[in-house]
């Protein structure tokens, strides 16, 4: 035999009066421009985690090489492009990279646009070398410049862990933004929990006179509130998504690759695709703090009835 | 059944308002509730109804020792005790069906049986028509009535009611006593709190009888 599950009117109705004491735009509208928020900061700490991890990546090339006019002979039967290849290909603890016309382009593309590799531009021969360990040989920049003298060499890793820094702290304000979103969604939950305790007093003492228990009039809050929030947080995700395909269309071009924006497809996948998992879940996070601090809040107050 | 041993009540740190009760109430019992206005005979009624507890004594409501109960004890106890208030106490936004059907609906009863109950029962008390008649809509006659109905469609096995009579006229007022009478056969304990002397006297039963928060037990007839 089934347990018998006390109850006040048949499922949906409004037993305790709550339609009025918990008004469905109030509520709802803080809630959507929480979740809003929410959506906006869960898109910048992943955004953040991807330059984190690039920049990071970034920083094991540690020197960018750089020979101006490499097509001229650094010395009889050799290019200055070569010669710098040869010293490179020369030191022991270095892997050396040399970028290609494709590679140069798809650098370009963001400031010069797609004719970027069909430019009739002077460009210098870039090497990218990563050294063993993160040491650089002694007297390498030296031994580069004197075979094809202006030849520049660039650190990258210090810069690159600088960036790194700045991402992974960019990362934790983005997560501080949603923890302190999550807490002050909960504080509006329970404000407006607390709003409508008092307004429904007397039918919860009524109730609660009758044999309600704790469970049974908690349980009435906790699902007016949650459905309440989780429209709030429905509109405020609606609102959210456009800006963030907005934002990353925009930002396309600066992505290693590039993205097909001009398709409805090219636009969706603009946008990575751990937020795409994460969205949805923050309505359900929205309503699962609902019903948390809806439960919480009642049963604190009614712990105050005998 | 109910049981009071040196039971004494105040509110907050406020003076006591009832003090030192001593009194039990068989099972199936009767007992008038008299004392002038402020003599405690609501805040009794409150403690019998378990909305507040002892602050001092020991009170003893069918088998619960209520002062040491935990709180998750009381609902299915508060189940057992009907209570018709002075100020009727019904759910403004419910119909009267609705406010009558809370407590069947709060022990779980089937649906279908609720409808039929309360469809029983407002026919009783000459309100069926007014079914689905909220408590604004309803003369403070017909408010008094669904409270009345409220309070003794689950058969409680104790049933407190605070001058319920106040709104009823002549006729009402006596179908109202056939109906306690009818509960206290079948075994329900019941309270009555009245300034209604005509009403005692046409009843004559044992009373309980506050005066500044004490008790007297006498004969309701040696009042009147």
């Amino acid at each position: 035999m089934a347990p018998i599950r006390p109850t006040l009117r048949p499922r949906g109705s409004d037993d305790l009066g709550l339609r009025r004491a918990l008004s469905d735009r109030l509520l709802p509208l803080l809630v959507m421009a929480m979740i809003f928020l929410a959506a906006l900061a869960l898109a910048g700490a992943i955004a953040a985690a991807g330059l984190a991890r690039h920049w990071q990546g970034g920083a094991a090339a540690l020197l960018t090489v750089q020979v101006p006019e490499p097509d001229l002979p650094a010395s009889p039967g050799q290019l200055r492009a070569d010669a710098v290849a040869a010293v490179l290909r020369g030191t022991v603890g270095v892997a050396t990279h040399r970028l290609g016309a494709d590679e140069f382009a798809a650098i370009l593309r963001p400031w010069l646009g797609d004719d970027a590799g069909h430019l009739a531009l002077d460009l210098p021969a870039v090497f990218e070398v990563q050294c063993r360990d993160g040491v650089e040989p002694p007297g390498l920049p030296a031994r580069l410049t004197q075979a094809a003298p202006g030849t520049i060499v660039e650190h990258n890793g210090l810069w690159f862990g600088r960036l790194a820094v700045l991402a992974r702290s960019l990362q934790a304000s983005a997560a501080l933004a949603l923890l302190v979103v999550a807490l002050v969604a909960t504080a509006v939950v329970a404000v407006a929990t607390r709003a409508g305790l008092a307004a429904r007093r007397d039918a919860i003492e009524i109730v609660h006179g009758l044999g309600a228990t704790d469970r049974l009039i908690a349980r009435n809050f906790a699902g007016r509130v949650t459905k309440l929030v989780f429209a709030g947080a429905l509109l405020g995700l609606a609102l959210a998504v456009p800006l963030l395909l907005g934002l990353a269309t925009l930002t396309a071009p600066f992505h290693v690759g590039g993205l097909a924006i001009g398709s409805a497809a090219g636009i969706l996948q603009s946008l990575p695709p751990l937020l795409w998992g994460l969205l949805p879940a923050l309505p359900v996070a929205a309503a699962a703090i609902g019903w948390v601090t809806a439960q919480a809040t009642v049963r604190s107050w009614l712990a105050g009835l005998p | 059944m109910v049981r009071l041993d040196g039971v004494g009540l105040r509110y907050g740190s406020g003076p006591f308002v009832l003090q030192d009760l001593n009194f039990a109430l068989p099972p199936g019992s009767f007992r008038w509730l008299l004392g002038a206005s402020g003599a405690g005979k609501t805040s009794l009624l409150r403690l019998l109804t378990l909305a507040v507890r002892p602050s001092t004594g020991q009170l003893n409501v069918l088998g619960v020792q209520v002062e040491t109960a935990k709180r998750r004890d009381l609902p299915p106890l508060r189940r057992q005790i009907g209570m018709v208030f002075q100020d009727f106490r019904l759910l403004p936004h419910l119909s009267a069906f609705d406010n009558v059907a809370l407590p069947l609906r709060l022990a779980g009863r089937p649906e279908g049986q609720v409808r039929a109950d309360v469809a029983e029962m407002l026919r009783w008390v000459g309100l069926f028509k007014r079914e689905n008649a909220r408590p604004a809509e309803l003369s403070g006659g017909e408010q008094q009535r669904v409270a009345i109905a409220r309070a003794v469609i689950g058969r409680p096995a104790l049933l407190l009611a605070d001058e319920p009579t106040g709104n009823l006229d002549d006729r009402q007022a006596e179908r109202l006593m056939q109906l306690l009478a009818e509960l206290n056969r079948l075994g329900t304990t019941i309270v009555v709190a009245t300034h209604n002397a005509g009403l005692v006297r046409r009843h004559p039963g044992k009373a309980l009888h506050l005066e500044e928060g004490r008790l007297h037990q006498l004969q309701a007839e040696d009042l009147v």
